[in-house]
């Protein structure tokens, strides 16, 4: 009887927090538990993976209010990211040293978000419930666009472009000199000699995050959060369904361009040209381990997600590959992410009506 | 007309069906002969399709339960597991939507799926699959169907270009032609007709009847369903009335009028204490929304041509049969389906299609699709009935920052909903369950908590009962006159079930055709409302 109760109990707690969650979350634990024995370090380890969170944590964050209002997952985030590498570039050709540069990154971008994102959320309430796909190709065809475009903008600081041409961005362009490591050296914890705590990126984002949950507690989140529920509903509560999903789509291109600035300023580089073509699937496949389903999303399943994602991400290359000698880091992040999304649309009726 | 069997053919014995504890059907007896003409009739919901389903053993009766009572053919008590079964058996049906190929031709769809075959030297090779068609056999089977129907229909010609009409006896002639291939073991003997002539003209439909009582004459026995009373008693040897799952009367069709068929079909025992008994006075009261010209787009419930005064206080009651436009009034009205024409308001003229403008005026509405229009499924109750409220009236929020930042009032909203928790008895676990978990009763409650919590001066409530069992029935009808009186907020229900009209409301308007057909108080006769319903008029008395 006793064995029979805490067998269901079980259950429910399962299925309430996802089998994939926990298979992710035992694997990342067992490889924690694993590292000494191949002499990886645990606190390097971990100083990684914290590092790589706040990297990539708020370009998943960046799912969230598509994810609320409807529009499911942020495809499209390479959108948002070029908007942010035209900010980055525009940046480094004022040429303003230091940090200042990043804000002035910032600046920049931000209109170029609000104006793609608009016609990238026009284009999207004229496909309504084939978002995702299209919310694909968005991403793919606007970087092939921007590969001809980051030839024949005319950018010519000398950092920037190509030495024996003297035009067109080079592919990878070094942050180092402007806002290299910004966010990651302010007030940053040294404990020990391995141990980093980035405390400038995780507070950056969670100030972000925490914008982000108030929105969704205002009239307008609220709104937000009822047309993805059902559009219907909302429409009969008086609410311009199409306005709403605009501008959950700007916000979600936005924070995608802010998250690649982030993103940079730990990494050290620019990447151009078809640097965001895969940008969206580790930032979809974060949000899906944490817990989101295609129409519901939190807070708390961007921050589990991304740390479980980013995690097997940092341990499985030194762990995996010091234990069986070849590398597989590749194929289980591939296996990792894209069966997560898998899963995650595979699951879309369910959550649905 | 059964000297050569002694039983009957078709024989239900005590049929009983519920769906989740929602009796529809209860003690259903009646017997068919060889040949006999049985004409059912009742308005919607009274459980004429259900019966038909059990008399095919479609699923949708064994996923609910299964049902009571036995089926006797020739006799002998029979189960069908599927339609297919009840097919072998010699029963056919023709259903109100045609499922035809378009791009066929008649003698196609006759003979979909069942079409003679030819040998040939790659059959023989390499299986049946390679059979080919033998389009003379073919030609000939429905031909044959097509003259035992007695109509002039052209087998090649393709079911797209075809009238209405010809698309229904392309229907029935498939049916006939069962009895041509080998599914039947002894040929079509029961037809099942649900409303065919809903959609025909009147020549198109006399044709129809006449081929009715041809194949009557070859002994083949027919169900007809239909809401044109007058065709019933025409072409009927036999009149089945059925009410609320029951079967009310039973009798031979000469010499029945059809104001007695209406009676019958809606007059039912009303328990006086229930009724609406006060006379709401109209000279003291001015009219609060006029709908003038009103048209609206809306799939299956067109409305033509409305123009309907609604007076300040009073319930105000629209019925009428499915599909003529009842349901489309409020739906146009609140701006969720393209509309024309005048809404005046309070004196003032309202833009159609702007939801967010009619409900600022004080309008509001209970949808009758309450799981796709009136509820947010996988929200809490709390969001349920505050989202509305908060965003047309900016109920529910904290103002910060001069009222540029505004925040959810999670305390008010929760109060607000405990309120209506109690007030409307929904039954809940918290007020942070999902709107889905609750009953299809409770449920409703609760978007009659979302409009009452808007305060609207006129409240349109669409079908409030539809799906709903008794008990929840009268608390919501209940609570809708409650609060009609208290709040003195106007009330237009719309409702299939005119009884129940009559019990709340104080004035009955009944649509035909997209049109209002008349309007009278809710004392009048029920047979009135029944021949308005069926679009005849009413002799003054």
């Amino acid at each position: 009887m006793n064995a029979t109760q805490l067998l269901t109990k079980s259950r429910q707690m399962v299925r309430s927090f996802g089998l994939p969650r926990i298979i992710i979350a035992l694997f990342l634990f067992s490889l924690f538990i694993l590292a000494p024995f191949f002499k990886v370090n645990v606190a390097t380890s971990l100083s990684d993976t914290l590092n790589r969170f706040g990297m990539n944590a708020i370009m998943v964050l960046a799912m969230v209010p598509m994810i609320h209002s409807g529009c499911g997952l942020n495809f499209g985030l390479p959108l948002g990211i070029i908007a942010g590498l035209l900010g980055a570039t525009i940046s480094l050709q004022i040429n303003v040293a230091g940090p200042a540069s990043f804000l002035i990154a910032i600046i920049f971008a931000t209109p170029f978000a609000l104006i793609l994102g608009w016609g990238y959320g026009q284009l999207l309430n004229r496909v309504k419930g084939g978002e995702m796909m299209i919310a694909t190709y968005v991403g793919f065809s606007s970087v092939a666009f921007m590969c001809i475009m980051w030839l024949l903008l005319p950018f010519n600081n000398p950092k920037m472009v190509w030495g024996y041409a003297g035009a067109g961005l080079r592919t990878t362009i070094s942050t180092e000199g402007y806002y290299l490591h910004v966010l990651n050296d302010l007030l940053k914890i040294n404990i020990g000699r391995h141990f980093t705590f980035p405390t400038g990126m995780i507070l950056f984002f969670a100030l972000f995050a925490f914008a982000i949950w108030a929105f969704l507690h205002t009239k307008t989140g609220t709104a937000m959060t009822a047309v993805g529920s059902n559009p219907v509903f909302a429409r009969a509560s008086g609410i311009d369904v199409d306005r709403i999903r605009t501008l959950s789509v700007v916000l979600s291109t936005w924070l995608g361009a802010v998250g690649i600035l982030v993103y940079q300023q730990g990494f050290g580089f620019i990447q151009l040209y078809m640097g965001p073509f895969y940008m969206a699937l580790p930032a979809v496949s974060a949000i899906l381990i944490g817990g989101a389903s295609v129409n519901k999303a939190s807070i708390l399943n961007v921050i589990i997600g991304t740390f479980l994602f980013q995690g097997i991400l940092t341990m499985t290359p030194s762990v995996m590959n010091a234990m069986i000698q070849t590398d597989m880091s590749e194929v289980i992040r591939i296996v990792a992410s894209n069966g997560m999304i898998l899963y995650a649309l595979t699951r879309k009726t369910e959550a649905t009506r | 007309m059964n000297s050569e069997h002694g039983a009957p053919l078709l024989e239900m014995q005590h049929i009983s069906k519920d769906f989740f504890g929602n009796q529809v059907l209860s003690d259903i007896n009646f017997s068919l002969k060889r040949g006999e003409i049985l004409g059912l009739v009742g308005e919607n919901g009274a459980g004429k399709s259900t019966l038909m389903k059990i008399l095919f053993g479609m699923d949708e009766i064994h996923q609910t339960g299964g049902y009571g009572g036995s089926i006797l053919i020739d006799g002998k008590e029979v189960r069908f597991a599927t339609p297919i079964d009840a097919l072998a058996s010699g029963i056919g049906m023709v259903h109100q939507e045609f499922s035809l190929l378009p791009d066929s031709t008649a003698t196609e769809n006759i003979l979909l799926n069942r079409e003679p075959l030819k040998h040939s030297i790659a059959s023989e090779l390499f299986g049946e699959r390679l059979n080919t068609l033998d389009w003379n056999e073919m030609e000939a089977i429905a031909q044959g169907a097509i003259k035992k129907l007695g109509v002039n229909l052209d087998g090649t010609m393709l079911v797209s270009e075809m009238p209405v009409g010809h698309k229904q006896f392309t229907e029935i002639a498939r049916e006939l032609s069962k009895e041509a291939t080998t599914e039947m073991e002894e040929g079509l003997r029961l037809l099942v007709l649900d409303e065919p002539t809903a959609v025909l003209s009147e020549q198109e439909a006399e044709s129809l009847l006449k081929a009715m009582k041809t194949l009557s004459e070859e002994g083949i026995a027919i169900i007809f369903i239909s809401h044109r009373l007058q065709e019933i008693i025409d072409v009927c040897d036999t009149i089945m009335v059925m009410r609320d799952g029951h079967i009310i009367k039973t009798l031979p069709s000469e010499g029945v009028k059809v104001t007695e068929i209406a009676h019958w079909m809606v007059g039912r025992e009303v328990d006086s204490s229930k009724r609406n008994l006060r006379t709401f006075d109209y000279g003291a009261s001015d009219v609060i929304l006029e709908l003038k010209n009103l048209w609206v787009d809306m799939p299956g419930e067109t409305v033509r041509n409305v123009d309907l005064d609604v007076y300040r206080g009073e319930i105000l009651g629209i019925g009428g049969m499915a599909g003529q436009g009842k349901l489309g009034i409020p739906n146009g009205a609140m701006g969720l389906f393209p509309a024309g024409g005048q809404v005046i308001f309070d004196g003032q003229e309202l833009p159609l299609n702007h939801p967010k403008a009619l409900l600022d005026a004080g309008l509001a509405f209970v949808s009758e699709d309450r799981r796709g229009v009136g509820l947010l499924l996988d929200e809490s109750l709390e969001w349920n009935i505050a989202f509305t409220a908060m965003q047309v009236q900016d109920k529910f929020l904290k103002r910060y920052l001069n009222g540029w930042f505004t925040w959810r009032d999670q305390s008010a909203i929760e109060a607000e909903t405990q309120k209506y928790v109690q007030q409307l008895e929904i039954r809940c676990v918290s007020t942070r369950q999902n709107a889905r978990e609750l009953s299809g009763g409770n449920q409703q409650k609760v978007c009659l908590a979302k409009a009452f919590a808007v305060h609207p001066k006129l409240l349109f409530v669409s079908e409030p009962t539809r799906g709903i069992d008794i008990g929840a029935k009268s608390l919501v009808l209940d609570a809708l006159r409650q609060y009609n009186q208290e709040s003195g907020t106007t009330i237009v229900m719309i409702s299939s079930e005119l009884e129940e009209l009559r019990a709340v409301c104080d004035r009955i308007a009944i649509i035909n055709d997209g049109k209002v057909f008349g309007i009278l108080p809710a004392t009048s006769e029920s047979a009135q409302f029944g021949l308005m319903m069926i679009g005849q008029e009413v002799q003054e008395a």
